[in-house]
């Protein structure tokens, strides 16, 4: 399936002796050949429609079912998933995506339109209140809305949220605070929602510095976002205290559940003080990342804010299950009702699981975290940490000990984040991996540790494609294939 | 393992204070791989089996095998955001390849790999009409015919830009231009329309609306779907700024309202753009390759200034919207839009026939769905339906909506007497 290309002038390939060559389909100077390379057609359009609405032609490819099977065999095969390898993304949590729960979201049972009435989808909405009850549980929350399609759609809702509740209580508060460590998504949703952002500086131990969160309170202050593990996989100690802080000046917390798998039965953010959370479904609860979504963000909240959960809402009655608009509803975040097909995964992941399944996924993945790092060659500046690590790669380019790592056969960890430690390598290996696969991975980053420049600048070589250009690629945006015949 | 690093217990790694340890018991129950299976299959048999005749917005259409099983391989699946395109060259072309499709479809040379719906795509739509040198003022205008959830939706992210949001008239299911051009003024910052719209009439007036948009420095937002743009005219034509819609017409059929946000625009607008990119480069051997690209317009390196929150988006959906477009191909895509007029139509006559019915209520060129209205009240219309095993739409006091298409098609004659027999 390799091409016959010659042997790469530095010969560092062959010190790469993991047995490992991503397939590489060729045609020239090119991949396998776009749709549009193979055969397309013109067509005219001729319908029952006035001419001036209408279009004269429609080209697209056409190519047999055969041809196309292959051609799309032949992508995944130039594509890297959970199956084909460790998959150590810091903050992203790859865990191994369970089949049985493909073969439950693809039972023709729960392929329902959301206009039914409620009477005629009471299994979609006992899934649905189910589910809200168990992410309610793992939370310490009292209630959640499953409508969110993602993480950073979870976060809007909850910057929405906390605004409806401080505007009921009449009061107009400008500002959102975020540690300089958080993920990007927290930012960009406070602004969203036309919040002002207030970046808190990290204390030298990498958490919450406290004096600075006191600088920076007042009564403009709507939310304090926290990720707890943060994303140094330090947990924030002193998060009562902080959750004091913050409800002293009136303010509301919020926890991003980006690293909840840490915590799952040991810890719970409702109890630490937050207000409001996301879970990152396609995370913690092993829903496939689908090679960028999509996932879910169901947004738990406490009791004082349930009233102000998006519409429509799940509950059960006496007469069975129901929708219904929660009294000071902040109103939509998803056209219908979320992204089914990641909820009904979710709940069957954490109905396999039970309370014994999610324990033992947090140990596992605290765990796995800490021997990885204790295998490794680089330095880990931070811890005590949980489920992920940060280490630095020192005097190497974190880049490109990223690209040397996928010739050894595993996904690199995610670099250059956060940018307190120089040359970040973000691992978190999740308690999928075993002692066998962890082994694998040290190997992988103790010999990328030990390679020399030439190795790391020539990386990645047994990838389907070597390493890639991305600066002609934003110089010179040609985004379709027809841009490519201009 | 616990030796090699340490400690005699995986609870001696946590560093958590005492105080919020949770040492309770969350109560839900293990169960066995067989026995979830069970429970899910059991807790979804309650659902009633209905044969659907429903849209507004979320369509079924017949999905390929092909489709499940090329895009339910692991490595597409369960793969991550392509962050490291060397390992990824396979999803980045499949979603290249989508993006090109959709350039076909509008007409308009940009089209990121998806938001998460329809709505939101239309929320974003409106915070970067307040982002380009083009247009000026803030208010925002929908047709008041309107999805409600899309509508919802785009409340909320019009209000964190600070853009009102007001409904223009309709006449007779599609955009009243006179009344429109009423409203119209220069602190218009957007203006939206829809073909097919939420009733599924096809609008004749977008060449009138681009217009005044343009007249006014405003945006010209077009609502639509991949099937009806195989054959509408390509909303470029008709002066649409961005081109938005619910891409999963194709590739996912009816599930609970997940979707696929389409969203295509000018080149002018390039670096305005909410969600990912994906472009073309070269690799070290001089190779062709695939790559995200202008990623400074997102929020992992942007923060706060980015174009949009949106992190995780509906890439398989797009994987799978790809795939279908292209199983039918131009002949197949064609053939599928003109069956949802020409059908749609003969049912609408059909039902117009019955006594107590009169079908479609708008005297327009139908897509998919129309609009009856009814002597009897719709809802109870509705609710014997149900009981008989129909799903219908029931959107005014007196108006059901029908939605049609050939999975449902082979139910029409015994749904038609059943109307026959419940709306009289």
């Amino acid at each position: 399936m390799s091409d016959d290309a010659e042997e790469p002038a530095t010969g560092s390939e062959r010190a790469v002796a993991d047995g490992y060559d991503q397939a590489r389909w060729t045609d020239g100077d090119r991949r396998e050949p776009l749709l549009s390379e193979k055969h397309t057609r013109e067509v005219d359009v001729d319908v029952p429609l006035p001419g001036a609405v209408t279009r004269d032609s429609l080209e697209l490819p056409a190519l047999s079912e055969p041809e196309l099977a292959r051609h799309y065999t032949r992508l995944s095969q130039m594509n890297y998933g959970i199956e084909s390898g460790p998959f150590p993304l810091g903050s992203c949590t790859m865990k191994y995506n369970p089949k049985f729960t493909e073969d439950v979201a693809a039972l023709p049972e729960g392929a329902v339109h959301p206009d039914r009435a409620p009477e005629t989808v009471q299994g979609t909405l006992g899934v649905l209140a189910r589910l809200q009850d168990y992410l309610a549980r793992i939370g310490g929350m009292d209630d959640v809305t499953l409508q969110p399609p993602a993480g950073a759609a979870g976060e809007l809702t909850g910057v929405l949220i906390a605004e409806a509740y401080h505007e009921h209580a009449g009061e107009d508060r400008s500002e959102i605070l975020i540690p300089d460590s958080a993920h990007g998504t927290n930012f960009a949703s406070a602004a969203m929602a036309g919040f002002d952002v207030v970046e808190l500086p990290s204390a030298e131990d990498g958490r919450v510095d406290l004096d600075a969160l006191e600088a920076a309170l007042s009564e403009e202050t709507a939310l304090l976002m926290l990720t707890n593990p943060n994303t140094l996989g330090l947990f924030e100690r002193d998060i009562v205290e902080i959750a004091g802080l913050v409800h002293d000046v009136g303010g509301l917390l919020y926890y991003d559940g980006a690293n909840l798998n840490a915590l799952l039965g040991r810890a719970r953010p409702g109890d630490m003080g937050f207000d409001i959370m996301h879970y990152n479904v396609h995370k913690t609860f092993a829903t496939p990342h689908g090679g960028g979504g999509p996932g879910a963000g169901p947004v738990g909240v406490t009791e004082r804010l349930t009233p102000f959960l998006p519409t429509p809402h799940v509950r059960e009655t006496a007469a069975g299950y129901e929708r219904y608009e929660p009294e000071r509803t902040i109103g939509k975040v998803h056209g219908f009702d979320g992204n089914w097909l990641v909820l009904v995964k979710t709940l069957a992941y954490i109905a396999r699981l039970g309370d014994e399944g999610l324990a033992d996924a947090s140990a596992k993945a605290v765990l796995n975290a800490n021997y990885l790092a204790e295998q490794i060659d680089y330095e880990v500046p931070f811890g005590p940490f949980h489920h992920e690590f940060v280490a630095s790669a020192g005097e190497q380019d974190a880049a490109d000990v990223a690209k040397r790592m996928l010739d050894h056969g595993v996904h690199p960890p995610t670099t250059k984040w956060p940018e307190i430690v120089d040359e970040a390598l973000m691992t978190e290996p999740t308690e999928v991996e075993n002692r066998r696969s962890l082994d694998q991975l040290a190997a992988a980053f103790n010999a990328v540790a030990a390679a020399d420049e030439a190795a790391l600048a020539h990386a990645p070589e047994r990838t389907a494609a070597g390493r890639i250009d991305q600066v002609s690629a934003a110089r010179n945006p040609r985004l379709s294939w027809q841009a490519l015949d201009e | 393992m616990l030796a090699a690093v340490g400690v005699e217990d995986e609870r001696e790694l946590f560093d958590i204070p005492s105080a919020v340890q949770f040492d309770g018991e969350l109560g839900i129950e293990r169960r066995t791989e067989a026995e979830t299976r069970t429970e899910m299959r059991r807790l979804l048999a309650e659902n009633d089996e209905l044969v659907e005749f429903l849209g507004r917005g979320h369509y079924e259409h017949y999905v390929p095998s092909l489709v499940d099983h090329l895009a339910d391989r692991q490595e597409f699946l369960t793969s991550y955001t392509q962050y490291q395109p060397e390992i990824a060259q396979g999803f980045l072309q499949a979603l290249f390849e989508y993006q090109s499709m959709l350039v076909e479809l509008t007409g308009l040379p940009v089209a990121n790999c998806s938001l998460y719906d329809a709505a939101t795509a239309l929320g974003e739509a409106a915070t970067l009409a307040t982002r380009v040198r083009e247009t000026s003022g803030s208010r925002v205008l929908v047709p008041e015919q309107l999805r409600e959830g899309k509508q919802g939706v785009l409340d909320n992210y019009a209000d964190g830009a600070g853009l009102p949001v007001e409904m223009y008239p309709m006449d007779d299911g599609a955009v009243d231009v006179d009344a429109l051009a009423e409203l119209v003024d220069d602190d218009v910052v957007m203006i939206y329309a829809e073909s097919p719209t939420v009733r599924g009439v096809v609008e004749e007036s977008l060449g009138a609306v681009g217009e005044l948009a343009d007249a006014n420095d405003a945006l010209f937002c077009v609502g639509s779907d991949p099937v009806a743009l195989a054959v509408l005219e390509q909303p470029a034509a008709v002066g649409a700024d961005v081109v938005i819609g619910e891409a999963a017409t194709l590739g996912l059929g009816t599930a609970y309202g997940m979707g696929l946000g389409m969203f295509a625009t000018r080149e002018a607008f390039l670096r305005q753009v909410p969600g990912r990119l994906v472009g073309v480069s070269e690799d070290a051997a001089g190779d062709r390759a695939f790559t995200l690209t202008l990623q400074t317009r997102e929020q992992h390196i942007r923060r706060e200034r980015a174009t949009s929150n949106i992190c995780t988006n509906q890439a398989w959906v797009a994987l799978r919207t790809a795939i279908h477009a292209a199983w039918l191909g131009p002949d197949g895509l064609v053939e599928l839009a003109t069956d949802c007029i020409e059908r749609t139509a003969a049912v609408a006559d059909r039902v117009d026939e019955l006594s107590g019915v009169a079908a479609p209520i708008h005297d327009r060129h139908h897509f998919r769905e129309f609009v009856a209205r009814t002597d009897q009240p719709a809802p109870a219309i509705a609710s014997e339906l149900a009981d008989a095993g129909y799903g219908v739409h029931a959107v005014d006091d007196h108006l059901l909506q029908l939605c049609v298409t050939e999975t449902n098609e082979s139910h029409v004659d015994a749904f038609v007497d059943t109307l026959a027999e419940v709306a009289r």
